[in-house]
């Protein structure tokens, strides 16, 4: 195995293009390593992007939106009062990762990468309308974070692509997100449905929605059909029920040891309509 | 509760730290994995990816080529023609003809280093034929099910039944049907439980020395040094007293490691490779499929009552598996499944079937939590349907002292009664329950165990004391043990050093099992302690010139019995020790053999749960432990057995399971899918320490490490159907299965 240290994400994207073998990028590992030492996946060439100046940093960006580095772990997203106000529900879907301990390590840009359909952070950054800039053999390009997953374990990036941030965009005024996931325990699980709903209010009436699923497909979904059932609506137990509806219309989930396809679109519907009411009363102005 | 009367002891009872505390809470405290040698070689175990597969061939050219390795073993490198039990484990440390579970080990390798013997074993090639197989206990009963080891059969088993029955147990006493004549409300149900593991947080881990002399040293995590040192030497063709083993601190057992999985390994690849220590240390995934889960369970059972619950007869038919191997204990389950209930017709079947999962170990009260799910369900259920309470129920058919126990003996000194009358008094049953809320209570039974015992004990040259056990502390035993001997010899619990010995420091000793440790080395720690006092009486006799029945011990110091036998200052334990060179040498005691006088042991647990209607997700609000401990040595230690065994109960009620997929491989070896409780799953668990004083110790003490597993299954149950109106009968009651239920019943 090759241990690299690139110090820019040129050098990084040309590492991986000229890599023939199993390649991983390494940021804060709490994948890469774990997968590793079970024997799992034994990469020859292991690039460490941590070592690339501003990865691990916290920046607002021009427009008003947040640039979150790549190697930025979770406890310090959750650290970060500016980001904690404008996206609650990207904040607490990272924050659901792993331990504690994992937090310390484990970054939004790694949980993405790892493809996994119950990714606790990607619904968020879905439903926040989130994009990632992606360095590559031809340049920089920016894609929607929605975009990236391709199936379990798969993302859509090209040989030699490497995303070098994230980009939340400006949260404006009278808006609010959520996140919730199910799991049989209280913490240190993986999610069994994950559901994360972004809106903004126009007085009492949802202006624009995003809706995003969790675990209950290949993919963490955006649905927009769950969005339109909301929007232009004050909540209302009718809205809730075409909120349900659509919710439970876009799944596709498989039944595994971790639950059965019945459930999870089940309970994808009842999280969407607890997640729904979270982001309203945030978007009224409710700490989260 | 009740201690007032105990006042006359001065240490039994108080909670002072515990001995292991500091190296513990310091990270000093050496594990299994802790030990490491001059010249070392570490080793990696091939494992079958199979549930039932024949092995064609193996190849292990490739991985001897490599370079730092230094042995590869298969099961060709262990002696033939064993039979019986160490048969069994042989079968099971590595794989012969089958493989007959995914994760059975068919060949291993040491080499210089972790990743190298890791690389060296996926070199090794192995041929399968894969067999089909069969994992339920009811799909591996039928009778057409693939057979697993033909001729396993006992003679128990009558001719004609299936294949995989391996032991048929037919017990009980009186006329069933014409109890059940007399009964206003027959019920019958049937109950399933899922294997579950121990979930100890250390994994297996030794060291193994062995040389061609056939001398060899292990160092262990285990609950049983003795049973490694024997089991090893069977599985290797050894003799026994040449081989020492020395247990390291133990990250938990719950019964899993009393026996072998991985250690005889470590001790062919060391006999292989020229004698050097070999150290072999299980990955989670590797303890989650290779090493004692529990068994599974398919129970019916039959019970009949008159209005006012008074059971009149009482049936069960148990079926479990406990892997490839006989040793399920459906006959414990039987044992305890009724034991709370005076019963004067009451019949138990049982039926011991092989699967193609891992050898079933002990876990906590082996057998009694799945018969008590089944049969505290059904009694709960009943009690409702007749409108009584459940506790009145157990009241009115609770087992006093002189009692016929169900499954045969009379009951000595048993504390069920006051238990339940503790359990109805506690302020737990007054907190009113919300909506979606429930509250359950059910009764468990363990009945202890004293077996093969060897304690030493010596006063120093300071008058402290030191005390040699064959029992590893996993509970608090040391601490335990320490307050007896000090409350004994009168002197301060910190003098006293209790020290878990190696095989060639005293004779057999059975594992810390069956809740023995603080009642049986507990015990022949005391007449131990008695031998070395008799003798310090008998020096200060000598110096005084009197006769030394004419001395008793008083508060650590020899002084005469009264005053017609001379004036003399007390002489301290601290003054005869500090002659003990002139005066006759060495102060010991020692003691050995089967304590008797074992105390059962019973708890009822009371839980309030409150189920979210729409996810079918239970929530532990409140739990509540009740049990008799005859005497608790060490409150915090016993408060910690009962929240322990609550806690375990509580995954197994709730989530864990070992789920297999079609092709019979284990779907969730690594702790995010097999899904023990977490700390924030839980609330703080009460508890009620009871104290029937067993008469059999000198203390009083009955175990208390296992009942408190047993209730937890069914009390959850009860709760869950006090809030839903559902009656779950197969274990676990996850959410997809509660809420499944919930639906099928037109209130999800």
């Amino acid at each position: 195995m090759r241990y690299h240290t690139p110090s820019t994400f040129e050098d990084a994207a040309r590492l991986a293009a000229e890599a023939s073998g199993i390649t991983r990028f390494l940021a804060g590992g709490t994948d890469v390593l774990v997968q590793m030492r079970a024997g799992a996946v034994i990469p020859d060439d292991l690039i460490d992007l941590k070592k690339i100046p501003g990865v691990s940093e916290i920046a607002q960006t021009e427009e008003g939106g947040w640039r979150i580095g790549i190697a930025v772990p979770g406890a310090r997203l959750g650290a970060h009062a500016g980001l904690c106000a404008d996206w609650p529900g990207v904040v607490e879907g990272m924050e659901l990762v792993g331990s504690t301990q994992v937090q310390g390590r484990a970054t939004l840009t790694g949980n993405l990468c790892n493809g996994s359909p119950a990714a606790d952070s990607v619904p968020g950054l879905v439903a926040a309308g989130a994009t990632v800039e992606i360095s590559g053999p031809s340049g920089l390009r920016s894609a929607p974070v929605e975009d990236i997953p391709a199936g379990p374990g798969k993302t859509t990036l090209q040989p030699g692509e490497v995303i070098s941030a994230i980009l939340l965009p400006p949260r404006g005024t009278a808006g609010g997100d959520a996140y919730q996931r199910f799991i049989p325990r209280t913490e240190m699980d993986i999610a069994v449905v994950g559901c994360a709903i972004s809106l903004t209010l126009d007085g009492n009436s949802i202006a624009s929605a995003r809706v995003a699923l969790g675990a209950v497909a290949p993919t963490v979904l955006l649905v927009p059909e769950a969005a339109a059932a909301i929007t232009g609506t004050t909540l209302d137990d009718d809205a809730l029920a075409a909120l349900t509806t659509a919710v439970e219309a876009a799944c596709t989930p498989i039944s595994d040891k971790r639950g059965t396809a019945e459930f999870r679109t089940e309970v994808a519907g009842v999280l969407a309509r607890r997640v729904a009411k979270i982001a309203y009363a945030r978007a009224k102005g409710a700490e989260a | 509760m009740a201690k007032d009367e105990f006042t006359e002891f001065k240490l039994v009872g108080t909670r002072p730290d515990r001995p292991d505390g500091l190296d513990k809470v310091t990270g000093r405290a050496r594990y299994g994995a802790d030990m490491s040698m001059p010249g070392m070689l570490w080793a990696a175990v091939v494992r079958s990816p199979h549930a039932h597969a024949r092995i064609l061939r193996i190849d292990t050219s490739k991985a001897e080529a490599l370079e730092g390795v230094k042995a590869v073993v298969t099961r060709a490198d262990f002696p033939e023609g064993l039979t019986g039990e160490e048969w069994n484990l042989q079968e099971n440390t590595i794989a012969g003809d089958k493989a007959l579970y995914d994760g059975h080990a068919v060949a291993a390798v040491a080499a210089t280093s972790a990743l190298l013997a890791q690389d060296a074993a996926r070199l090794i090639e192995v041929d399968y034929e894969v067999l089909p197989h069969v994992i339920d206990v009811d799909d591996a009963i039928k009778p057409d099910a693939p057979a697993i080891r033909p001729g396993a059969a006992d003679a128990t088993v009558p001719e004609g039944m299936p294949a995989n029955v391996v032991r048929y147990i037919d017990f009980g006493h009186g006329d069933v049907d014409a109890g059940f004549a007399e009964a206003d409300l027959v019920m019958e149900r049937s109950y399933k439980t899922e294997a579950t593991h121990q979930g100890y947080i250390e994994p297996h881990a030794c060291v193994g020395q062995l040389g061609a002399d056939g001398k060899g040293e292990m160092w262990v995590c285990t609950q049983g040094q003795w049973y490694i040192r024997k089991m090893c030497a069977d599985v290797l063709g050894l003799e026994t007293a040449q081989l020492r083993v020395t247990p390291s601190e133990i990250g938990g057992g719950f019964g899993g490691k009393t026996t072998i999985f991985m250690e005889p390994l470590s001790l062919a690849l060391s006999r292989k490779a020229g004698g050097r220590p070999v150290k072999l240390v299980m990955t989670r995934s590797e303890v989650l499929r290779a090493t004692g889960p529990t068994a599974s369970a398919s129970m019916d059972v039959k019970i009949g009552m008159t209005k006012d619950g008074t059971i009149t007869a009482a049936r069960a038919e148990f079926r479990m598996q406990g892997g490839a191997f006989p040793g399920a204990p459906v006959d414990m389950a039987l044992y305890c499944a009724f034991a709370p209930y005076k019963l004067k017709n009451v019949h138990h079947i049982g039926y011991d079937v092989l699967a193609n999962r891992p050898k079933c170990a002990a876990y906590r009260a082996p057998g009694s939590p799945m018969g008590a799910f089944a049969v505290e369900s059904l009694v709960d259920e009943m009690s409702r349907e007749l409108g009584l309470d459940p506790l009145d129920v157990r009241l009115t058919n609770g087992v006093r002292e002189g009692d016929r126990a169900s499954y045969g003996p009379t009951f000595g000194s048993i504390g069920l009664i006051e238990t339940l009358e503790a359990t109805k008094a506690h302020p737990n049953l007054l907190v009113p329950l919300g909506p979606n809320q429930g509250r359950g209570i059910a009764a468990g039974y363990w009945f202890n165990h004293s077996g093969e015992t060897s304690v030493s004990m010596a006063i120093s040259e300071d008058g402290s004391a030191q005390v040699s056990v064959g029992t590893p502390d996993i509970g608090g035993s040391r601490a335990s043990i320490a307050l007896m001997v000090a409350e004994t010899l009168g002197i301060p619990y910190e003098d006293v050093r209790v020290n878990v010995v190696e095989t060639g420091s005293l004779g057999v000793n059975e594992p810390t099992h069956g809740s023995r440790a603080t009642f049986a080395s507990g015990k022949a720690a005391v007449v131990a302690t008695g031998q070395a006092i008799k003798e310090m009486c008998r020096r200060a006799a000598a110096e005084w010139g009197i006769d030394e029945d004419a001395v008793e011990w008083v508060n650590g110091a020899a002084q005469p019995a009264g005053p017609n036998a001379g004036k003399f200052p007390p002489l301290t334990i601290r003054e005869i020790a500090g002659k003990m060179g002139e005066t006759g040498g060495p102060i010991s005691g020692h003691h050995e053999g089967l304590p008797e006088g074992v105390g059962a042991s019973f708890g009822c647990h009371v839980v309030d749960v409150e189920v979210d209607p729409e996810t079918g997700h239970t929530t532990i609000l409140r739990y509540l432990v009740v049990q008799d401990a005859g005497r608790a040595i060490h409150p915090s230690y016993v408060e910690g057995q009962y929240q322990g065994g609550a806690v375990q109960g509580i995954g197994w009620a709730l989530n864990e399971e070992y789920i297999y997929g079609e092709d019979g491989r284990l779907q969730n070896a690594i702790f995010l899918d097999y899904r023990v409780p977490v700390a924030s799953d839980l609330p703080m668990i009460d508890t009620v320490i009871v104290e029937v004083p067993n008469p059999g110790h000198p203390f009083g003490v009955r175990g208390v490490g296992e009942t408190g597993i047993t209730p937890p299954l069914p009390a959850i149950a009860n709760a869950i159907q006090d809030a839903t109106g559902l009656r779950m009968t197969h274990l676990p009651m996850t959410p997809p299965k509660v809420l499944a239920a919930l639906k099928a019943a037109g209130r999800g």
